[in-house]
């Protein structure tokens, strides 16, 4: 039996993730460089990663874990997918502004 | 003690992804997100999932972040000052990100009763293991995950090409 199990309530994980992920829809809404709404982004995933880990450790079974693994190859796949865009879209517009992106609108 | 290391490094990660996303200059926005993501693997290794840490840490601070910043220095974005949100917007953002915090905290509390493993294996997130359970269980999702990252690379160096012909 680890001995984090027996001292830290499950609990525990679940706020301090729910708390990691509101910060990142907090910078998702208030940042205007895209960059930045990108690596928020990749904060919230990290929270739901840190959630599975702890399930996986605290039921004793790996497929949390493999999951966490899959999420970060979405992840991974997702940012450079994502970057190869901003800068496309600095190349015509000069920014990475995104309220310069709301032009699709009308 | 277990618990004290644990709140320490929670506060330690809340602390830093809060400066992350305070802080105006995007290149500080980046080195905070990494000192998360370290404080984040420190988590992995408290849990005993030491491979999920040291994976955590390759692929994030050494292949993303450094994506990341090599885009922000590329494109010269290191300026300590950007635009910023009007205070309405921002006090707007503030209210919506706490009332999704509270209705998690809500939904969540004292919702979870986790039925106590009576043997629980603590090598559970060892290489051993996972890769038994990686390539017994989930074989056709890894193959399927490789697809899917041959596809965003091409993907992404199709995007990234000045002038396209096809």
């Amino acid at each position: 039996m680890l001995e984090i199990i027996k001292s830290v309530p499950i609990d525990y994980y679940v706020y301090l993730s729910s708390i990691l992920f509101c910060i990142g829809v907090f910078g998702v809404l208030i940042r205007r460089n895209a960059i930045v709404v990108l690596m928020c982004i990749e904060l919230m995933l990290n929270a739901v990663n840190l959630l599975l880990a702890a399930f996986s450790t605290y039921l004793s079974d790996g497929q949390g874990q493999i999951m966490v693994f899959f999420i970060m190859v979405v992840a991974a796949a997702e940012a450079a997918v994502g970057l190869g865009i901003l800068v496309m879209i600095y190349r015509n517009t000069k920014s990475t502004d995104i309220s310069f992106l709301d032009k699709i609108r009308n | 003690m277990t618990l004290a290391i644990f709140l320490t490094l929670a506060v330690v990660s809340v602390f830093f992804s809060l400066l992350m996303v305070f802080t105006k200059n995007p290149i500080h926005s980046v080195l905070y997100l990494i000192l998360t993501f370290f404080s984040i693997a420190a988590h992995y290794i408290l849990l005993n999932a030491q491979f999920l840490a040291v994976v955590h840490i390759i692929v994030y601070a050494g292949a993303i972040m450094v994506l990341f910043l090599f885009v922000l220095m590329l494109l010269n974005l290191n300026k300590d000052t950007e635009p910023q949100k009007s205070v309405g917007w921002k006090f707007a953002a503030a209210i919506a990100a706490g009332l999704l915090l509270l209705t998690f905290l809500g939904a969540l509390k004292g919702s979870i009763q986790l039925q106590q493993v009576a043997n629980a294996d603590p090598a559970v997130g060892l290489v051993k293991n996972l890769g038994t359970v990686l390539f017994r269980d989930f074989v056709v999702p890894f193959e399927i995950a490789g697809i899917l990252f041959l596809a965003a690379m091409v993907g992404a160096v199709l995007v990234g090409k000045r002038d396209l012909k096809i």
